[in-house]
């Protein structure tokens, strides 16, 4: 069985490492600064008792006031999980560091996002629209396109 | 005096039989080499995501099947079950036997196809794929039979299925579980020792062990990079615990693996089927309360081992009647993100053949 790891405990052993980063626990999720992104994905990726090695699925969801990015991360290693997740406040200019330096996994999933809700990731190879095309009006799965 | 040469730009596809449906790689080559290739998707983007928040829970299983449309009672199963998880709806026994049983079929029916479109492309043009076919076929008459669909078959619903079996499928089936091996035999027979197999798909398109878990591959493509990771064992869902098998892996990751474990996977579902069979019991194939499912807030990322990899719904409730946002997690379009790096290096006859052996399909690619 795949083990949902707590996110309070996560985000203590985060602090701990990264003194100053903007982290909070709560339920399975740890909630992430976004300028904070990388250093700690990289906590999470390396510390050999977390291990998360895989970047299972990375998506986003729009609430209207705020975005949320969503990573789904996966241990094959220990066989433990963990969702991380960054808010993003307003509807213009979002962005994240883009985790494509430590999952390749990332990097379809990213424009995917890039592409249907505006949301960019600095850092990213190739961040171009990919499942619309280029110069397609908007973002399909923002609230407000009808 | 050096020569001057050029690299050469190739799109293959959109329109191309290697490329099983609407897809388009875009090509450099040095001479015959490849020394670039950049994906182009979205030829087949029908917004299943967004066409998910218009609709009640229950609409959305006839789009479910017109994602991976060569499995899809998996993509059904998939989806039923992360609405399940979000809802808290407990299933009947008999309809979770239905399911695994709809399942592991499934799933011998899309390695048929992945095995006999790969050699398709191997250049070995129809004879195999014809072979399997024939068994495919056979799965198909059995699908007919529970649904009245050959390819998109609606047939689970939120708590179970959506009728019981009519009383001639169980022993049609075990007829198919008993005959299916000796088939599985006469295609190792044909293939698995075949020179020109061998040599065409031998240590071609390399995907490394380290490599497939970072570009999240997932499914056939991750155990035969060496990766001992299915989700009916390491994360178990509906009665997967109760029956005995094992998870076939390879250690190379070339072509030739990503084909053998397809071919180890399929005795391995026959050997759940039969013990499905014999473990089927009696009762209701769908549990009682409201069609007009209303799952509370909340959110649930919920995963099945679909034939191709990792199969996965996230789902956002805010309490109404519509998903307020649902993503589906493609295996065949993830499975997509390491076939650059194993394509560089190889021609273009090669790269026809990785991609075969990566098995995609396109409905699940692009959504």
């Amino acid at each position: 069985m795949t083990r949902p790891l707590a996110g309070a405990e996560v985000a203590e052993g985060v602090q701990g490492a990264l003194p100053g980063a903007g982290v909070k626990g709560e339920g399975g999720t740890i909630w992430v600064e976004a300028r904070d992104l990388l250093p700690v994905a990289r906590y999470l990726k390396e510390e050999p008792g977390l291990a998360m090695d895989c970047l299972a699925n990375l998506t986003a969801v729009d609430y209207l006031d705020h975005f949320e990015v969503v990573y789904h991360l996966l241990s094959i290693q220990h066989n433990h999980s963990l969702v991380l997740k960054v808010r993003l406040e307003g509807r213009e200019g979002l962005g994240v560091p883009s985790v494509t330096p430590l999952w390749k996994g990332a990097d379809l999933q990213e424009r995917e996002v890039y592409d249907l809700l505006g949301i960019a990731f600095s850092g990213h190879p190739n961040l171009k629209r990919i499942l619309t095309w280029e110069g397609f009006p908007g973002h399909a799965l923002r609230k407000d396109f009808v | 005096m050096a020569l001057r040469t050029e690299p050469i730009v190739l799109n293959m596809g959109p329109q191309h039989p290697s490329t099983h449906g609407v897809f388009r790689m875009r090509v450099t080559f040095d001479g015959e080499v490849i020394v670039g290739l950049d994906p182009v998707f979205g030829y087949l983007h029908r917004g299943f995501d967004k066409l998910a928040e218009s609709r009640t829970y229950t609409q959305f299983i006839p789009l479910t099947d017109r994602l991976d449309y060569l499995a899809s009672m998996s993509n059904n199963f998939g989806y039923c079950l992360a609405v399940e998880r979000l809802a808290g709806i407990e299933v009947p026994e008999r309809a979770e036997y239905i399911r695994v049983i709809m399942a592991e079929m499934m799933r011998i029916s899309s390695h048929l196809m992945a095995i006999g479109f790969f050699l398709n492309d191997c250049g070995a043009f129809f004879t195999p794929l014809l072979y399997m076919y024939r068994e495919r076929e056979k799965l198909l008459d059995l699908f007919d039979m529970v649904s009245g669909q050959r390819l998109t078959y609606n047939y689970m619903r939120i708590g179970g299925v959506s009728h019981d079996l009519p009383p001639e499928f169980l022993p049609a089936l075990r007829k198919f579980v008993q005959e299916m091996p000796a088939f599985i035999d006469e295609y190792d027979q044909l293939l698995a020792e075949n020179e020109i197999l061998l040599a065409r798909s031998k240590g071609v398109g390399i995907l490394p062990r380290e490599m497939a878990i970072n570009a999240s591959a997932s499914g056939p493509v991750l155990r035969a990079s060496g990766v001992k990771w299915d989700l009916r064992k390491k994360d178990p869902y509906s009665v997967y615990p109760r029956f005995d098998f094992d998870i076939p892996t390879a250690e190379t990751g070339d072509c030739y693996d990503r084909y053998r474990v397809k071919v180890q996977e399929m005795r391995q579902s026959l050997r759940i089927l039969e013990q499905a069979l014999a473990q089927i019991p009696e009762g209701p194939v769908r549990a009682e309360g409201p069609h007009l499912v209303r799952p509370p807030r909340g959110e649930v990322y919920s995963r099945i081992e679909a034939p191709k990899g990792e199969l996965g719904f996230y789902i956002v409730s805010d309490g109404s009647v519509a998903p307020y946002r649902l993503h589906v997690r493609g295996p065949s379009f993830i499975n997509l993100t390491a076939l650059r790096e194993m394509c560089l290096g190889w021609k273009l006859a090669d790269a026809i053949a990785i991609l075969g052996s990566i098995d995609i399909v396109m409905g699940e690619v692009d959504r």
